[in-house]
């Protein structure tokens, strides 16, 4: 009898890591009362880039105040698809790009001027739907940020907009302020500042679905129920710049294919929520922990 | 008085002693600092932690932090790779006696000063005593060298074999005939009658001290500007400086050193021998040498050409250890079969199986493949059509996984040899082998299968597959922790005996032990 304990152990941990996840299983509805429409004006001037804190310039700038949410996504598709900026191709939303000079360097990929794949119509994880004309959210993520997007895909909406993705020294500068803080708020972390893995946040439930985004600016001070957030804005004004989803910066590297982002996110611990925390993927990546916000 | 003073040379003068002493080090240091990370995290532990011992965790320091914990558990390891070599190797005793001392100093001063800097508030003596702990390991790693010099004509092999016999044994074994070897006569040489296991053991040192400068020199440069940073963070990055690839190449080229190292020593241990072993020294050597110069070639005009080096290095390498690893399963059969006329399959797999602490390294071995080396193979090959399709994060935590299971790997190595050296007998060394083995190898294959996830599961789906992993892998790793908890209780206990196991030790060196 005693021998078998331990495989049974096992196979009980198998069979339970085997359990389907329900992706449509209910999200709690918050508003948050922050304006995904607002924009954040940042000087021009120095500023404490890196994790060694090098001192760096920028030109004036505009930034959003919130990650671009699905629903002003979905605005944007609704708008253009008519006008051909963008295309259904199959089962994705493709979009023009004017492609990259290729210098053939060790693991660079060319890109190329042509249609580019902005998001997935069709995966578990989406949620925008489109019935053939039109396209909605799923209930309870409209104000929840963008995900599922490629970099085409948030390089077109800033675009269509006259707008642009921030390179990673305005999305940096716009975190971080003057100061020289790892988070937007300041040295430390405690769980009710942002969205990350395990950080017991209303939306993340860690036996199934695990951790999920959050609506933008969430973490704002409020009081949602029983759950009290910190008021985790950046020195100017931003919401999100650490945690819930990581956010694509415009910067394209001599070289390289791959396009940075920033910010960490739901998935992540809390040491990759420092601003100075880079990522990177080719610019066709898409996932349930990716977004973006403009500049201008 | 007395009572004191020799179980202090005990622990200080024998190589059983010192081994113990840094194996309890390194477990005291995994156990607590494991507990910053993964689940224990989650759940709220690591807080406790850091509140009970004072830590003072500064978020901006964490990549420092980080390389002080790595070195100050490598360094251990490497102490104890040391005793094991000057056990088990001839050698001058002032040479041993000043080696064992100069690292056992170095690595203490080097960990608890190291820990003491990096986690305990930034005193800066405790830097500069940390740095004089490495400096005193790096001393001690060049005596090492002196040691071993296999050119001296008291280590030479003074029998008669030479390069005809090599033919003639490799005609036996082409024929089928048995091994026609003598344990006595039979290690590989050249015409100068150099003994080639102790050339091997040369290569591993010379190169492992060299290699140390890789890691010395751009760690001051950085260091000297705080500029720390971790490689796995750079990896994707198309241009990088000469400093940040000597970093990349001496967390490669140490970790594999200490293989090599490891590897050798169980083929000292298991008392190697044959014409597998004529072939494997060879090879070893060559590999060592190769590897090196492939990753030494990063910083130079090379670069474009020092992974194709490392492959061509690491081949050799992996080739002796499988020889080490067939020669030591065939023993293992034949030494349980002995008294079986016409042994068949289950008997030889019983035979094969019947002593866990012979089994387990060269086993450990054969699971490394599969968890770290393979994976990594499979990475170089399918790297831009799969790994590089993953957002930079995933590709890290493939690569911080796979390097820390062949960290582990050979820490399990380790204490499975410790506890054959220390005579665990009957059920107990039943119970210790085969739970070291099983436990760390559900931590292993699960941290492998964690890494590797993105293959067939989905971000949105992988949670319960997630959470299933991290609990088999702490569970893995706790259970190894306690089950070497338990043998050091079991050895602490023995200190206070007037008669114990530790007398017996006191004066008995590993290598009186090789031939048993």
């Amino acid at each position: 009898m005693k021998r078998i304990i331990l495989p049974l152990i096992l196979l009980a941990i198998l069979l339970a890591s085997c359990a389907p996840v329900n992706l449509n299983a209910s999200i709690p509805i918050f508003g948050t009362g922050i304006d995904p429409n607002a924009w954040a004006e940042i000087p021009a001037g120095e500023f404490h880039f890196g994790q060694q804190e090098e001192i760096e310039t920028t030109e004036a700038y505009e930034i959003m105040v919130t990650d671009v949410t699905t629903a002003q996504y979905v605005g944007f598709l609704n708008e253009s698809l008519p006008k051909g900026y963008v295309k259904v191709s199959s089962d994705r939303i493709v979009g023009f790009y004017p492609g990259d000079k290729f210098h053939g360097v060790k693991h660079e990929e060319e890109i190329k001027a042509g249609n580019w794949i902005y998001l997935p119509l069709i995966d578990p994880s989406q949620h925008i739907k489109f019935d053939g004309t039109t396209f909605t959210v799923q209930s309870g993520y409209e104000n929840h940020p963008m995900t599922m997007v490629t970099w085409f895909g948030a390089w077109g909406y800033c675009k269509y907009y006259d707008y642009r993705l921030p390179t990673e020294m305005e999305w940096e500068k716009a975190g971080r302020g003057a100061g020289k803080h790892p988070f937007p708020w300041g040295d430390d972390i405690a769980s009710n500042n942002a969205n990350f893995y395990a950080s017991r946040d209303p939306f993340e439930d860690m036996g199934s679905v695990g951790s999920r985004t959050s609506p933008v600016g969430f973490f704002n001070g409020q009081k949602y129920g029983n759950y009290q957030t910190i008021d985790s804005a950046s020195p100017y004004g931003l919401y999100d710049m650490a945690g819930n989803v990581w956010q694509w910066t415009g910067n394209v590297y001599e070289g390289m294919h791959y396009r940075f982002m920033r910010g960490g996110s739901k998935d992540t611990y809390d040491m990759d929520l420092r601003l100075w925390v880079r990522n990177n993927a080719t610019p066709t990546y898409f996932s349930p922990g990716v977004g973006f916000r403009c500049a201008k | 008085m007395s009572a004191l003073q020799t179980r202090f040379n005990y622990i200080f003068g024998s190589t059983r002693g010192l081994i113990l002493v840094a194996i309890a080090m390194i477990g005291i240091v995994t156990a607590i600092w494991g507990m910053l990370s993964g689940p224990m995290a989650e759940m709220g532990v690591r807080e406790v932690v850091i509140k009970l011992l004072g830590m003072d965790i500064v978020q901006a320091e964490r990549e420092g932090r980080i390389i002080i914990l790595y070195h100050s558990i490598a360094m251990a390891v490497i102490a104890i790779e040391t005793y094991m070599v000057t056990g088990l190797l001839k050698m001058k005793p002032f040479f041993k006696t000043a080696i064992n001392a100069t690292i056992t100093v170095g690595y203490m001063v080097a960990l608890i000063f190291g820990m003491g800097f990096a986690y305990f508030g930034h005193n800066w003596a405790f830097h500069g005593l940390y740095i004089l702990g490495l400096s005193l390991i790096f001393f001690a790693g060049v005596m090492l060298i002196i040691s071993l010099w296999p050119w001296n004509k008291e280590y030479y092999i003074t029998n008669e074999n030479n390069l005809w016999n090599w033919v003639r044994n490799i005609w036996c074994v082409w024929r089928k005939n048995e091994y026609q070897i003598n344990d006595e006569d039979d290690y590989p040489q050249t015409k100068k009658i150099v003994d080639m296991e102790r050339v091997a053991f040369f290569a591993a040192a010379v190169t492992t001290v060299i290699s140390a400068l890789f890691g010395a020199v751009p760690g001051s440069f950085f260091g000297n500007g705080f500029e720390v940073f971790l490689a796995e963070n750079v990896i994707r990055y198309p241009e990088k400086t000469t400093m940040e690839y000597a970093v990349i190449g001496h967390l490669h080229i140490m970790l594999a050193l200490i293989a090599i190292m490891i590897t050798l020593i169980a083929g000292r241990w298991l008392n190697f021998n044959g014409i597998l072993h004529k072939l494997a020294m060879p090879l070893m050597i060559l590999g060592t040498i190769v590897l090196n110069l492939g990753v030494w070639g990063v910083v130079t005009p090379l670069e474009p050409i020092a992974h194709t080096i490392i492959t061509e290095g690491a081949t050799p390498s992996m080739i002796a250890a499988l020889l080490l690893v067939i020669w030591g399963f065939d023993k293992l059969i034949r030494e349980g079969t002995a008294n079986i006329k016409k042994p068949n399959f289950g008997q030889k797999i019983g035979a094969l199986l019947h002593d866990p602490l012979k089994f387990g390294p060269l086993w450990q071995m054969i699971f490394m493949n599969f968890t770290t080396s393979l994976i990594g193979i499979f990475m170089a090959i399918r790297l831009e059509k799969i790994f590089r399709v993953w957002p930079a994060h995933e590709e890290r935590i493939e690569l911080t996984g796979h390097w820390h299971v062949l960290s582990a790997i050979i820490a399990t190595i380790i204490l499975l040899y410790y506890g054959d050296m220390c005579g665990l007998k009957g059920k107990l060394r039943q119970w210790y082998g085969w739970s070291i083995i099983i436990f760390s190898d559900i931590a292993f294959g699960s941290v492998t299968i964690f890494e590797m996830k993105r293959l067939f599961i989905t971000e949105a789906e992988q949670q319960p597959l997630v959470n299933a992993l991290m609990y088999a892998i702490d569970f893995g790793l706790g259970m190894s922790l306690v089950i070497l908890a338990g043998l050091m209780v079991y050895r602490l206990t023995d200190l206070f005996k007037s008669k114990g196991r530790w007398i017996e030790e006191l004066d008995q060196e590993i290598a009186q032990e090789v031939n048993k």
